[in-house]
């Protein structure tokens, strides 16, 4: 019997070393070491032995079944790895391959500019107002300062509806509007919109383009302020290394009146051909606000002071992004808009 | 303006300073300076020429072999091409080596065998415009006076050694359309004298009063007048500085008198207009408003008529020029002229302004008196261009001038005290540099009490109230001077208000949601303003539209958008998917204005979503939209109060159209493309949607409030529904929503079958329903008990439970 037990492990042990499976061990298993199997059996007939050689035997045959599954186990072991590898093998992809697009779009340029100027006026304490596309000709011209027949009208061809009604040519009449709202108390507002002039579409025209104009009103208001407030905005928008220079101007609602230029943020102000050669762009007009704007605005101009600057969306995204035609602005040539969508800085 | 420093140096010493520095001076300091031409640049070794013979090219007909003195012992011979060339003129030469602008050279050559050693110049070969070069020359060479010594330097003579600046002028700044103007503004900035023009000139005894009567009828549109007369004069060329110099400010040499009233406007900023007396006719002038459809034909042979608010001179029976704008062809200076009458005068702005605009026309002459000249150098304006005619066109003044005067001429006085300006910049100027600007000015003024009081002088119609005053102060002292601050006012928080700030939301969402943003035009044409749109109403058309694609303002966004996804797709974008937010205008609103509404509106064609190598790609479709606008809804707090319903709209697919409603009213609109329109534009299953983003954004939505994260387990129940094809999933899913009962939580659809399988005109949809009960676990009966009412319920609305 002990024989007999013997070359059964021999056996099963073979079995084992070639089995190259998971599935074939586990039927080596069940063979050797199940229920129905030749060890099981053994210990079955144990009750036939005497009684002084069963102990011995019971032990040997445990021996045996404990090497067996040792070694079983052993080598299940290794050949479930084995399985695992050739799973993960066989699982592999190409990593090169493109990536499942994730569905995005993005806003338009011209919106990038506008909500980063109003973010920064906001931070500087300014409310957003806003205020009708189709103007009355009062808010338009009258209230800032250019009655009828003025020489300045000129400057800005008009859309006409009726007599006394027009596409506003400016975003100032949400000025004249806001100082009528607040009823003499003191503000600061940016006032983003669509404007509309008589112009044919070119490289360098739209008959609707965008504006942003701030204004400032309050009691001690100085042209140092308006300076100051500039200087902070250009270097938020263009760079901190930034200078600003103002140059005297015209605008019949503020006096006096300047233009800001920015040192070229693309030479330094060395001169190249974003800055034509000067060192110098041009970026909005400004001014201290008219005392007659005030005063029909419902303002005291003895006590109370303002200014008001004015600047196009379309131009500063021009200047910022390289653009060399206004007309792509109101194209949406998804291959012009979609560059617009990432981060910068 | 077009400024010759040439010119501008005989009113104030501008010697010292280089002419780009100047520019920049006058730049920083009030008038953008555009050009700064040095028209003697890039001009080298061109040289007066004497034609001693000329004769005809043996081989070429068209030309000339000319022998020229140039100023060496032997003459030069020269080939011409010009049709005037003639032996005994004197002429430009460019000689061998020479430069002409554009950067040609002149070399020695031979022209169908001729020796040529220069060229013979034209006005325009050195850098002319054609547009001033007199009329005589336009086609040929240029023909110098005769004192012109052969071999000298011609640029001189030509007043090309000199450099214009060309001033882009602000509406205030009408001073500065003349010399003069500019003369003091150079002085102020370089604190020089300004020297006026000579006006000395000798008078004949006859009192010109003698010859000329004069009646002005309209005194409030002509409140001055004044009329010289100038007798014997010899029409001729003007010497070669005038023309020079009138060709450097932009004007076209013409004859003696004409050219002397147009240098005096340059000089001065005065039009003046010279008459012939003897085709005057009448000895008198009259000015007049012109009759209701009055005639006349005007110096540049344009017949016009008048209307009865524009101002007339005339001889006392017919018109002869349009007062401040032009004059007429009858009473022209012409070669045989003997006696001129010179007028000067001023006309009301505002009248010579609309006159100018009802006849479109404008003149050098308009452009000034509708900004309004100095009425106190109109006179003397008239006494300067006798003083000239005298000298250059040997003409007899007679004496005194005919007058009619009663424009008032004080200066207009502005108080302003030196705190007030410092106050106003933030800036700390002393008394005595103020004083000192406002004499560089030639400001006069006094200071009473501390206080400035100022003659704003006539020329400088800008300076009115004591800002302007601070202006002037400012930009001489130098904006550079202006520190920075920040206003010290009370700080307020600033921000967006609610609509703003959820616009922006919008934006994102419909960003993260893959579509672009676009920005269309609001103008379009009548013919689409009111397609696709969510509720018409009147138009609101332009007065003068400059075409009709412009003509009228939108009611609905989507023309423009589809025209951008047209456009996309006809450059090879095949997907696309544009939304943009913008204005529409409905009809009378509050205040006499077209009420103004904003929406939003959504485009998408072409692929929606997916990736090509995986197989997933899926074209865009009406529930790619309708998702987009119930995730919008929902991002907005309004999901529960949104429903959709079978809609229809011109334009869209009729079986694919729905209503987007919000409280039950309809705010949107969602469809696909009409099969026919899509053909139209070229385009494959394109769906858009527009939405009254004004009505969904006013909208106040509940407080945003935390639920309790569920303790306990949910149950999900599925039942599939067969059901007429024309059945909507909307009706059953009401149904289950009102029948089940506070246990239910959940209720969606996960699949929806049409096909072989099913009866003819049927279709299956099979909802899953999740129930929950917040307080504790759920048991198997209560769910059972609410499913099966659910069951009741959708069999009531006509569905079968397919088992």
């Amino acid at each position: 019997m002990e024989q007999q037990l013997n070359q059964l492990k021999d056996e099963a042990l073979s079995a084992i070393r070639s089995a190259d499976s998971v599935k074939s061990l586990n039927d080596i298993r069940v063979k050797y070491l199940g229920k129905k199997g030749p060890i099981t059996d053994l210990l079955k007939g144990m009750g036939k032995l005497p009684a002084e050689e069963r102990p011995k035997m019971g032990a040997l045959v445990n021996e045996v079944r404990g090497e067996v599954t040792e070694v079983l186990e052993g080598r299940m072991a290794v050949l479930e790895e084995e399985a695992v590898a050739r799973k993960l093998e066989a699982e592999a992809i190409d990593a090169t391959l493109p990536g499942t697009p994730a569905k995005t779009g993005n806003h338009h340029p011209l919106t990038r500019i506008v909500e980063e100027i109003e973010d920064f006026f906001i931070s500087m304490g300014y409310e957003v107002a806003e205020g009708p596309e189709v103007e009355k000709d009062y808010y338009n011209f009258e209230a800032l300062n250019l009655p009828k027949g003025h020489p300045a009208r000129d400057m800005q061809d008009s859309f006409y509806i009726t007599e006394d009604v027009l596409l506003r040519t400016h975003t100032s009449p949400v000025q004249a509007r806001t100082m009528e709202a607040k009823e003499g108390k003191p503000f600061r507002i940016i006032c983003p919109g669509k404007v509309y002039r008589r112009d044919n579409d070119d490289a360098t025209h739209s008959h609707q383009f965008t504006q942003i104009e701030g204004l400032v009103v309050g009691e001690g208001i100085r042209m140092s302020d308006l300076k100051g407030t500039l200087d902070r905005f250009a270097k938020k928008m263009f760079g901190e290394d930034r200078e600003i220079r103002l140059r005297p101007s015209y605008f019949p609602f503020t006096e006096p009146s300047v233009e800001m230029d920015i040192s070229c943020f693309k030479c330094g102000g060395s001169g190249c051909n974003v800055c034509k050669g000067t060192g110098w762009i041009e970026i909005l007009g400004a001014g201290m606000v008219h005392p007659n704007v005030l005063r029909m605005g419902g303002y005291d101009p003895d006590t109370v002071s303002g200014f008001a600057f004015g600047m196009g969306p379309e131009r500063i995204a021009m200047l910022k992004y390289g653009i060399d035609d206004i007309r792509h602005f109101y194209t949406d040539d998804i291959r012009f808009i979609a560059q617009f969508h990432r981060a910068e800085g | 303006m077009k400024v010759s420093l040439n010119w501008l140096n005989d009113y104030v010493d501008i010697g010292g300073v280089e002419p780009a520095e100047l520019a920049e001076k006058i730049t920083r300091s009030g008038i953008e300076v555009d050009d700064v031409d040095n028209r003697s640049e890039g001009l080298k070794n061109i040289v007066v020429g004497y034609v001693k013979e000329c004769g005809k090219h043996p081989q070429a007909d068209k030309l000339n072999v000319c022998q020229v003195d140039v100023g060496e012992v032997e003459p030069v011979q020269i080939i011409c091409g010009a049709p005037n060339v003639a032996a005994g003129q004197h002429v430009v030469v460019a000689r061998p080596g020479a430069r002409l602008p554009g950067g040609v050279k002149i070399k020695k050559a031979k022209l169908r065998g001729e020796e040529s050693h220069g060229m013979i110049c034209s006005l325009q070969e050195l850098g002319f415009d054609g547009k001033v070069v007199p009329k005589k020359y336009a086609d040929g060479i240029y023909v110098l006076p005769e004192d012109a010594p052969p071999g000298e330097d011609a640029l001189p003579i030509l007043g090309l050694d000199d450099t214009v600046l060309e001033f882009d002028l602000t509406p205030n700044r009408a001073d500065a359309l003349s010399m003069l103007g500019v003369a003091y503004e150079a002085g102020a900035i370089l604190s020089q004298e300004v020297k006026l023009p000579d006006t000395s000139h000798s008078e004949v005894a006859e009192p010109a009063s003698d010859l000329l009567k004069l009646r002005v009828d309209a005194p409030e549109a002509d409140p001055l007048y004044a009329a010289k007369v100038v007798r014997n004069v010899k029409v001729g060329e003007s010497p070669e500085w005038l023309k020079a110099r009138l060709m450097a400010s932009g004007v076209r040499p013409l004859n003696n008198i004409v050219d002397i009233t147009n240098y005096v406007l340059l000089e001065y900023g005065q039009p003046l207009h010279a008459f012939d007396y003897d085709r005057l006719g009448t000895g008198e002038i009259v000015v007049r408003h012109a009759a209701e459809g009055e005639l006349i034909e005007t110096l540049d042979g344009t017949e016009r008529k008048l209307k009865a608010h524009h101002l007339l001179i005339t001889n006392g029976r017919e018109p002869v020029a349009i007062a401040g704008v032009m004059g007429g062809a009858n009473s022209e200076v012409h070669e045989g002229t003997k006696t001129v009458v010179i007028e000067a005068a001023w006309f009301d702005p505002a009248s010579v302004r609309r006159t100018s605009r009802d006849l479109g026309l404008r003149s050098d002459a308009s452009t000034r008196f509708e900004k309004g000249v100095d009425p106190n150098r109109v006179i003397e304006a008239g006494e300067r261009a006798a003083a000239l005619m005298e000298e250059l066109a040997g003409g007899e003044v007679l004496s005194g001038t005919v007058l009619f005067d009663e424009l008032g001429k004080e200066p207009l006085r502005v108080t302003v005290s030196p705190d007030f300006i410092n106050e106003r910049l933030g800036m700390k100027i002393p008394f005595e540099d103020m004083e000192g600007i406002l004499q560089r000015l030639q400001f006069p003024y006094e200071a009473v009490n501390g206080l400035f009081v100022i003659d704003a002088p006539t020329r400088r119609r800008d300076i009115a109230i004591p800002e302007d005053i601070v202006e002037e102060i400012a930009r001489l002292y130098g904006y550079d001077e202006i520190p920075k601050t920040l206003p010290v006012a009370e700080s307020v928080p600033g921000g967006l208000n609610p609509y703003q700030a959820k616009r922006r939301i919008v934006r994102r969402f419909l960003e993260g949601a893959g579509l672009y943003q676009a920005i269309t035009y609001s103008l379009t044409s009548a013919e689409s303003a009111q397609k696709f749109a969510l509720e018409t109403a009147p138009e609101t058309k332009l007065l003068m539209p400059m075409s009709e694609d412009r003509s009228t303002l939108r009611q609905s966004l989507l023309p423009h958008l589809l025209e951008a996804v047209t456009y996309n797709v006809a450059r090879q974008n095949g997907s696309v998917a544009l939304y943009e937010t913008g204005s529409v205008f409905l009809g009378e609103g509050a205040d006499g204005l077209p009420a103004e509404v904003e929406h939003a509106a959504v485009a998408i064609t072409g692929e929606w979503s997916g990736s090509d190598w995986q197989g997933s790609s899926r074209p865009a479709d009406f529930y790619a939209v309708k998702g987009i606008v119930e995730g919008l809804m929902d991002m907005l707090g309004l999901t529960a109060r949104l429903s959709f319903r079978k809609g229809e709209m011109d334009g869209l697919h009729p079986g694919r159209t729905a209503d987007i409603l919000l409280d039950g009213e309809r705010v949107g609109v969602i469809g696909q493309l009409h099969p026919t329109e899509q053909k139209a534009r070229d385009l494959k299953d394109t769906v858009v949607a527009e939405l009254n983003l004004q009505a969904v954004l006013t909208r106040e939505t509940e407080p945003l409030i935390y639920s309790p994260v569920p303790k306990f387990p949910s149950i999900s129940r599925d039942v599939a529904l067969v059901m007429p094809r024309a059945a909507e999933a909307g009706t059953l899913e009401a149904a289950i929503r009102s029948s089940a009962g506070s246990l239910l939580k959940e209720v969606h659809v996960f699949d929806v079958y049409e096909g072989d399988k099913m009866d003819e005109g049927m279709k299956s949809i099979a909802f899953s329903l999740t129930y929950q009960n917040p307080e504790r676990t759920l048991t198997d009966e209560e769910v059972t008990e609410a499913h099966s009412r659910v069951i009741a319920a959708l069999e009531a609305e006509g569905a079968r439970v397919r088992s």
